[in-house]
């Protein structure tokens, strides 16, 4: 079998055991968040956290609630890192620097999981396993919880009321993502994960030439699963799901690929689900699956054309590329880490080539909604489709209107903020990195693969995506503060315009659809939304990419 | 006594997160600890030990270095793919190269510490010069040609600096300085190529900045599928990429089976051992585990002393 057919067939088996999922699971969510009785575990866990479950919160109330649980979860990361040294299995590391102790705990919170630390030589098990994995759990949660809050605004009517916070935190928490990560962590040893909590200094081997290794183990494939399920992307080690102990065979990585789509696209499903149109679901998912399977073709034709100098006295874009995964592979593990809110690598983009890794780049500008993260993606992808019917009802000179709710000015003005909020974000941080001098100093490459590094950074710290061109050298003080204010401010402040609009939304009544009701099911609207995204990207990013990405690529 | 709003509210996010903690952070990672040890599961789960002899001698899924204490690779051994990780398949220290498709050009070592017997800190190989360093080295060990394109035969990255008006598509017609960039005086007697358009190529000199310069990276007439094959010359990205393509695993048999005084027919029945195909036919890439490989010959074929 050739390379190419082969990586067709993978990624069609992909898309197809998405769509077997689809419905299954996103109604299964759909019944999670619906629901109205809780486990008798889940009342006890009410009564320890001290709330009342049955008391729905209004969006100022809600969003109170995102932040005070993000905040104190910054603060008890940050501790746990500085206090290491004290805690239990921490393989006698010393505490984490203040500043990188900052951006793990910061980007850990917003589901952005940016490496700036080397797991095996910076963190032990305990930090690892009940800070860095707790908040993968808890990040994707939030990040579900608010989408969620969005959609009930659409849902409801004539109310103030989104829901309660810690309800939907806890069984987005122990209904989704526990058990899915509990069978996907077993799977994935069966494939050759570790799940141990040895020190690497008492297994040490003597190898077949006469030397010393330090086999590296810990609790690898439970942080594992729910690393790629929430669509974190924090590696246990610094060579991430490229390190054999992280994804071991071919077929992990096809596992891993999957855990990582799975609940985005899911979710669209519980969107319409919860509007009462499963339509509406299909018509968003139909806008995600397209930009996304461009996207991956795109990623792959480039690899595998392997254009630029490097690449073609190889024979090939294998730098950086693990033998067992090969490029083709590596490719859509690429594309869809970064059209998630991942961050996970199979490989290093970095090394890819010029257009290959300008895609992921581009992938990530999107703004993370093909599918994106588990939460964000959807809430996202709303926001985009409230844009497209402002843009259509413009064109048509009619009010807009999305699932019978009227896109006024207070609306569109939020959904505006909230789109800008990345583009001021990537292109000022980039901005000030490149006009100072301790910006400059991080780069590993030369010109304009430089700029790419540096660019790469600032789109994937705002975007929560986490994955780096990682020749840059994030560990600096500088870049360790920018890049975590980056992704704090990329995280929450979306989410307090999304819950503001939900808040809006939900207090209307419900418009009565009539002729003029643009319809939202329908292949044009699906084309429209798509091509609003891309558009608006392309319109604001395309200058950045031509000094970038696009003069390294097309100058040889 | 009562608390203001604003406090509560962040004293019940902290018991949110200590339960939540409790359950996901120490529950969870337990639980699926205690399901692993069970049989099937364990051998995984520990780390996917291999033995020799009844000595642990590494992981099959880490990748290990076969080479000599002077870094030269081992004769009777199979080589692994180049490695980032540390000094070479460090597990402590997993890292890919990270270097551009572009980047090609060499930091120079300066010549004086060089003639010294130190090595010049600031120095760097572009990733051209990795590759075709690996590639004439490769070569050399195997019997076969290690030319790859946009390679000079002294194994750096063929790169002139090429000095002139530049006209408005961004070549320069008619040079006035030609330098070779990776090729330096002193370390190298003459440039890979006498001219470049009429002019005669120059050698370049440690500390001249030549940015003013456009690059040209020369492809030349080496085949487009040389002999060495691509992993032999690229790093994986963790750095301990425990396979090689059955292409690189081929080139090495003959001379494995030399060092370990056997034919090649039998050196390549362990190598077919040793290979796995596409995970379902269609997964990944056909690769064949180093170590395990290795281990196969250390028991069938013994280097004698």
């Amino acid at each position: 079998m050739s390379t190419t057919l082969a990586g067709i067939i993978f990624i069609g088996s992909l898309v197809l055991a998405l769509a077997v999922a689809y419905r299954p699971l996103g109604d299964y969510m759909y019944r999670v968040y619906s629901g109205t009785k809780h486990a008798c575990a889940e009342r006890a866990i009410y009564r320890l956290i001290g709330a009342r479950p049955d008391a729905e919160q209004t969006w100022p109330v809600y969003a109170r609630s995102v932040l005070a649980f993000s905040v104190i979860g910054i603060l008890f990361l940050y501790g746990l890192q500085r206090l290491q040294n004290h805690l239990l299995l921490s393989l006698g590391f010393p505490p984490v620097k203040a500043d990188q102790a900052w951006n793990t705990a910061v980007s850990f919170v917003t589901n952005t999981n940016w490496q700036s630390y080397s797991g095996e030589s910076t963190m032990g098990h305990m930090v690892q396993m009940a800070g860095l994995a707790v908040q993968n759990f808890v990040s994707a949660a939030v990040g579900m919880a608010v989408a969620i809050a969005l959609v009930r605004g659409f849902a409801r009517k004539r109310t103030d009321r989104l829901g309660n916070f810690w309800v939907d935190l806890v069984r987005g928490s122990v209904r989704i993502l526990l058990p899915i990560a509990f069978a996907g962590a077993l799977v994935l040893i069966a494939g050759g994960l570790v799940q141990n909590f040895g020190d690497a200094h008492d297994h040490v081997v003597n190898t077949l030439a006469g030397g010393h290794q330090a086999i590296t183990g810990g609790p690898v494939a439970s942080q594992e699963a729910i690393k790629e399920l929430g669509t974190n992307g924090g590696g246990f080690y610094n060579a991430n799901s490229a390190h054999p102990f992280e994804n071991a065979a071919p077929w992990t990585n096809w596992l891993e690929i999957f855990l990582i789509l799975l609940i985005p696209f899911a979710l669209c499903r519980t969107f319409g689900r919860m509007v009462g149109g499963d339509r509406q679901g299909y018509a968003i998912v139909s806008v995600v699956a397209t930009l996304a399977v461009i996207s991956v073709v795109l990623v792959q034709v480039f690899q595998l054309m392997h254009h630029g100098t490097v690449p073609t006295a190889v024979g090939g874009a294998t730098e950086g590329v693990e033998t067992r995964f090969g490029v083709s592979d590596s490719g859509t593990f690429a594309a869809a880490t970064t059209l998630t809110s991942t961050g996970a690598v199979d490989s290093f983009h970095d090394s890819y080539t010029s257009l290959g890794g300008m895609m992921t780049m581009f992938d990530m500008m999107l703004g993370e909604v093909a599918p994106g993260g588990t939460g964000s993606g959807l809430y996202g992808m709303l926001i985009l489709a409230v844009i497209t019917v402002f843009v259509a009802g413009l064109m048509v000179g009619r009010t807009p209107e999305y699932l019978g709710k009227k896109i006024g000015s207070r609306e569109i003005k939020l959904a505006s903020m909230y789109f800008l909020i990345t583009p001021i974000l990537v292109l000022a941080g980039t901005g000030v990195a490149m006009a100072t001098r301790s910006g400059r100093a991080g780069m590993l490459n030369h010109g304009a693969h430089g700029l790419s590094e540096v660019l790469y950074a600032f789109t994937s710290a705002s975007n929560n995506n986490g994955s780096a061109f990682a020749g840059l050298t994030a560990g600096t003080v500088f870049y360790d503060t920018a890049l975590g204010l980056c992704m704090a401010l990329g995280r929450f402040l979306p989410m307090i315009f999304v819950l503001a609009l939900a808040g809006s939304l939900a207090r209307q009544g419900r418009a009565p659809e009539s002729d003029g009701t643009l319809p939202t099911h329908r292949p044009q609207f699906v084309g429209l939304v798509a091509g609003v995204t891309v558009v608006l990207v392309a319109l604001t990013f395309l200058p950045a990419l031509a000094l970038g990405p696009l003069a390294e690529g097309i100058h040889s | 006594m009562r608390y203001p709003t604003w406090i509560r509210q962040h004293l019940a996010a902290l018991r949110a997160l200590l339960v939540l903690t409790v359950l996901l952070g120490a529950a969870y990672p337990l639980a699926v600890f205690a399901v692993a040890q069970i049989p099937g599961l364990k051998h995984h789960a520990d780390g996917s030990y291999v033995s020799l002899h009844g000595r642990t001698v590494g992981s099959s899924l880490i990748g290990q270095s076969f080479t000599g204490k002077d870094g030269d690779p081992l004769r009777q051994y199979f080589q692994s793919r180049p490695s980032n990780a540390g000094d070479g398949y460090d597990p402590t220290a997993t890292s890919a190269s990270n270097l551009g498709p572009e980047d090609i050009v060499d930091t120079l070592p300066d010549p004086k510490p060089v003639a010294a017997g130190k090595e010049d800190e600031n120095a760097g190989q572009s990733l051209l010069t990795q590759v075709c360093a690996r590639s004439k080295a490769v070569g050399e060990l195997e019997g076969v040609s290690g030319a790859r394109p946009f390679c000079t035969p002294g194994g750096v990255g063929a790169v002139l600096a090429v000095f002139g008006h530049r006209t408005a598509d961004g070549t320069v017609p008619h040079p006035t300085r030609v330098v070779s960039l990776n090729e330096e005086q002193g370390v190298v007697k003459a440039p890979f190529i006498a001219a470049y358009k009429g002019v005669p190529v120059e050698l370049a000199e440690y500390g001249e900045d030549y940015a003013k310069g456009l690059v040209v990276p020369i492809k030349g007439d080496a085949p487009a599928e040389p002999a060495v094959p691509a992993d032999a010359v690229t790093a994986s990205g963790s750095g301990l990429d425990p396979h090689i393509s059955p292409a690189y695993a081929a080139l090495q048999v003959n001379r494995v089976a030399k060092a370990r005084g056997t034919t090649p027919a039998r050196v390549e029945r362990l190598v077919e051992a040793s290979t796995d195909g596409r995970d379902l036919g269609f997964m990944g890439e056909r690769r064949v585990n180093v170590l395990e490989l290795n281990i196969a010959l250390d028991r069938a074929f013994p280097v004698r002393g």
